[in-house]
Formats: C-alpha cells, structure tokens, sequence
C-alpha cells in the first residue's frame, strides 16, 4: 500500500477520483437532472464539495503522523487544490448563476446576508495558498515564512463552518453544520492538543 | 379566433384574437344557462367542459377538474410550471426543512378521514367532512402566481373555491375580525413535528377582509388533481398576494376571532416575518433582498432573476385592502 501511494498511478488516481463529483454535476447539467432549482443545486454542491475537500486536506498530517505514512504529504497538495477549484466554482456559482453578474445586485446583496461576506472572506484567504502553492513558491519565500502563510488555512476552516451555520440559521437545520463542524474541530484539536503530548 | 386546447400550451394571443370581455361574458353566461338548467343534466357535465381550463392533467392522482374562473385576477397569463417541479420542490417543515423533504417523506400523511373545524366568532360552528367541504361550491381552477419568501416563484393551477364561499355559510358574527388558520400536526406521520424548526401546530392568520377576498382560495387539488400530499393535501389556503408561508397546508381548524393571530413565524422570528407578509418588492427580508426572484423551471441557468412584482402582480385586485397602511411598517 505504501509502496502505491508513492508512484505517479496514485497521483493521478486520486485527481480522478477528485475531479468525479464534477464530472457527476455537468452530467446532471447536461442531462436536466439538477432539479427544480438548478442554480442552488449546483451552489450548494460545489460548497459541499469545497468543505468535504477542505476537511480531507486538513486531515492529512493527522493521518501522516498517526500512520506513519510520510507518503501522504504528496496528495495535501492536490487536495488542497481541488478544494480551491470547487470554492471557485461555488464562487462563480453565487456570483453567476444566483446574481447573474449584476455587480450592482451583488454590492447590494453581500451586506443584507453576511453569511456570502463570511464565504467570500474564507475564499479570499484561500487565494494567496492557492497562488504559492508549487515548488518554486516555497523555495521564494522560505519553508518558515510559506508554513505561516499557509497556516491561515485554520481560518479558512473557522470562516467555512461559520459561512454554513449561518446559511443554515434560517431554518434552523444545524445536522450538516454540527458533522462537519466536529470534524473540523478534531483536526485542529489534534494539532493544538499534539505539542503537550510531546516529550 | 383562435381555439385553444390543452394541447397547444402558452402562446400569447395578438390583441386583435382576444375575445373582447363583452361577448365573453355573454358566452360565460350563455354556457352557465345551459349548465343551469336548459339541457339537463346530462349536458350540463358536457357543457362544463367547454369551460374547463387548459392545463394538462399530469395523470398521477386523482381528477378533480375546475371551470375556469371568473374572479378577476384568477387566471394570470403566466406559464405555469412543470407538474414536477411544483410536486418535488416544497417548503412543508412537518416533514423536514429541505425542499426535497416533503416529496420523500410526506407519504405517511392521512388524508382520509379529515374533518376541518370551524369554531370561534361564527353563528354555524361545527365540524365539516372533507367531502361535504368539497361539494360546499363549486370547483374552479385558478392559476396564480406563488412567491416564496425565500425569493423564489410559481406559477401553479390550483383548484378550490373562494374562502369567501364557506366563510358567508358559517356566519361570522359581528366581533370577528381575524381568521386563523390550524394544520394538521402529528408526531407519528410527520417527521418535522417532533423537531423544533417551528412552534406546533402551524398558525397563519388573515384579517377577515383579507379572507373574503375572492382571490383567497380554498383548494383541494392542483393540475386538474386532488393535491398531492407534499402540496398540503386534502385542503390548503392560497392567498396568491402574500408569501407562500401564508398558504397554510393540511388544514384542520379554523377559527374566527376578534384578536390578530399570531402565526409561527411570527413567533419564531417576529423581526422577520410580519403578520401580513405581502409581496412587496420594495420591503426586503431583514437577510435577504425580496426586488427579485427566480421563477422555477423557467429561466436557464445564466438567465437573469426576474423582478417581483408589487402584491406579487395582484395590487390592482388587493391593494384598497391596504389603503392608508405603512407597509415598511405592517410587513
């Protein structure tokens, strides 16, 4: 299993295995199989979509360390990168799709629901990670400096589950918010928690 | 002129094909003169075909068939939506707050036997079976456009009568004022009761004016059908003006009174969800703005929201009943 997880097969067998929820929502779109309300279907898949990959992004070094399994870290990249690209779509969703890119509309929508303004501000902070995300960028600014950057992606995770609370306030329907929102809360448990067990 | 049949779908006539009302109306007589009496009864069945509205029956439940009514505003131009659509995509929080919930899971609901209650301010209280509700007046079809408050719409043939129908059978006695509205809740069949979305049962009121308007509507079915049950099967209101929360479902009671109810939602957020609650373009939802909305199944995925329109397209029917009021302030 170790010895798979090192060869370029896996790679791109989990940027398949990534990319197949997209390739199953333009299948729906194509197929008028999105429901009666297509534009929030595909909204609210592709934002399902970006905190599912942002969950298994973070849960990478937790597994590394636990398993043992230093091959690991070359999928958190990958990873992370899928998450940017369903944030993207699920952006480009809102804004097109919902607002019909009337920025007008939108300047006037953003502050009547801040729970878009709390999305909006997790994807801007995904942006930066996003951009410094190869080899070139890490040797550019320093592994320290390209660590601290990328910690923000805690906030990320914070701003994400906040961004699903309160888009589900409205009925009052916290079952989703309060799965992925423990999950999220043990993978940064773990990392906070993991210095004092230390010797 | 042309015929249309159920057939041809929406097309908008040239001015020149509209029937001028004149001679419609005679033609609307001539036709209630022959259903009356002049032919018997054997005709009168045949006759009221003639009349019958023009959308296809989906063929999942069944007939309930409605002449086309003539209350102003009754028939809007509009295309009504997919069959589908209207029976898959429902706000019915009795059985769970997503939208695909009550198709999935409102199978369990009774409908048979119902009893609605009429009780409170009337001089003829008293318990009415649902068959005898259903033979009250006669069936119409309408079709209304349906705003949601969460800024989405419909536009959906219903089938029932004017509210007004059985509330000049009851009598309302001089106090009343309001009109209040009970649902069905039952822990054992509806999934949403035994969670805490909402205080239960689901309250809605009208003002009584509100009520005898011959637009509110009392309807028993949808599509040339009885409702489906996600739809509020057996019976339901229809206040086409106002939100889609203030079409109470599966009603069981309802009740006259001389004090404003207060509906759930009023309880649940009263900063958001006013006692009247009509469509109104130019008063947003404290989250949300209410100038647009998408109208279900119709436009493509990059078309643009359409604007909402001032009593959702129904001022000149509705608003005197409004006269004088702030409605920033009465929303």
């Amino acid at each position: 299993m170790r010895g798979w997880l090192r060869t370029r097969t896996a790679w791109w067998a989990l940027l398949a295995i990534g990319l197949m929820p997209l390739a199953w929502l333009v299948w729906l779109t194509l197929t008028d199989q999105l429901g009666a309300n297509p534009a929030e279907t595909l909204i609210r898949a592709t934002g399902d979509w970006a905190l599912r990959g942002l969950c298994l992004t973070l849960a990478i070094t937790p597994l590394r360390v636990m398993f043992g399994w230093p091959e690991l870290l070359r999928f958190r990249r990958l990873l992370g990168l899928l998450t940017f690209g369903y944030a993207c779509l699920h952006l480009l969703g809102y804004t097109g799709f919902d607002m019909g890119f009337e920025w007008a509309d939108i300047v006037h929508d953003v502050p009547k629901r801040p729970f878009v303004l709390v999305g909006t501000l997790a994807f801007a902070l995904l942006v930066p990670l996003a951009v410094t995300s190869w080899n070139g960028a890490i040797r550019r600014l320093g592994p320290q400096r390209w660590q601290a950057l990328h910690s923000s992606v805690y906030a990320v995770a914070v701003l994400a589950i906040l961004h699903f609370w309160w888009m589900r306030s409205g009925k009052r329907n916290f079952f989703e918010v309060w799965v992925y929102g423990l999950i999220l809360a043990a993978l940064l448990g773990w990392r906070v928690l993991r210095p004092m067990h230390r010797p | 002129m042309l015929i249309c049949t159920d057939r041809t779908g929406f097309n908008h006539p040239l001015s020149s094909e509209i029937t001028p009302q004149a001679l419609y109306q005679e033609r609307r007589d001539w036709l209630k003169g022959l259903a009356a009496g002049m032919a018997g009864l054997t005709l009168s069945g045949w006759a009221g075909r003639e009349a019958l509205a023009q959308t296809a029956r989906p063929g999942v439940l069944s007939a309930l068939p409605g002449a086309t009514s003539a209350v102003v505003g009754a028939n809007v131009m509009d295309k009504p939506t997919a069959y589908k659509d209207a029976s898959s995509y429902n706000n019915y929080y009795e059985f769970g707050t997503d939208k695909s919930d009550p198709a999935k899971y409102a199978h369990t609901l009774k409908t048979q036997p119902w009893t609605v209650e009429i009780e409170g301010l009337v001089k003829k209280p008293g318990r009415y079976g649902l068959e005898d509700l259903m033979k009250l007046s006669a069936m119409e079809e309408r079709i209304y456009r349906l705003r949601c408050v969460e800024g989405w719409s419909m536009v959906i043939p219903w089938v029932g009568y004017s509210l007004g129908d059985l509330i000049k059978r009851v009598e309302p006695q001089g106090s009343a004022k309001f009109v209040e509205f009970i649902t069905q809740a039952d822990e054992k069949t509806m999934p949403g009761v035994r969670g805490g979305a909402l205080d239960w049962p689901y309250v809605e009121g009208l003002r009584l004016d509100e009520a005898l308007h011959p637009l509110t509507l009392l309807a028993f079915g949808m599509y040339g059908e009885v409702l489906p049950k996600q739809n509020g099967a057996p019976v339901r209101l229809v206040v086409p003006w106002k939100y889609g929360f203030k079409s109470s479902k599966s009603i069981v009671k309802i009740r006259f009174t001389d004090k404003q109810p207060r509906s759930s939602w009023e309880k649940a957020a009263p900063q958001e969800y006013g006692f009247y609650s009509n469509v109104n373009p130019m008063v947003d939802h404290p989250r949300w703005s209410q100038a647009t909305e998408r109208r279900i199944g119709e436009d493509g995925l990059l078309a643009k929201k359409r604007k909402t329109l001032m009593f959702n397209g129904y001022e000149s029917q509705v608003g005197q009943l409004y006269a004088g009021m702030d409605l920033k302030k009465s929303f």
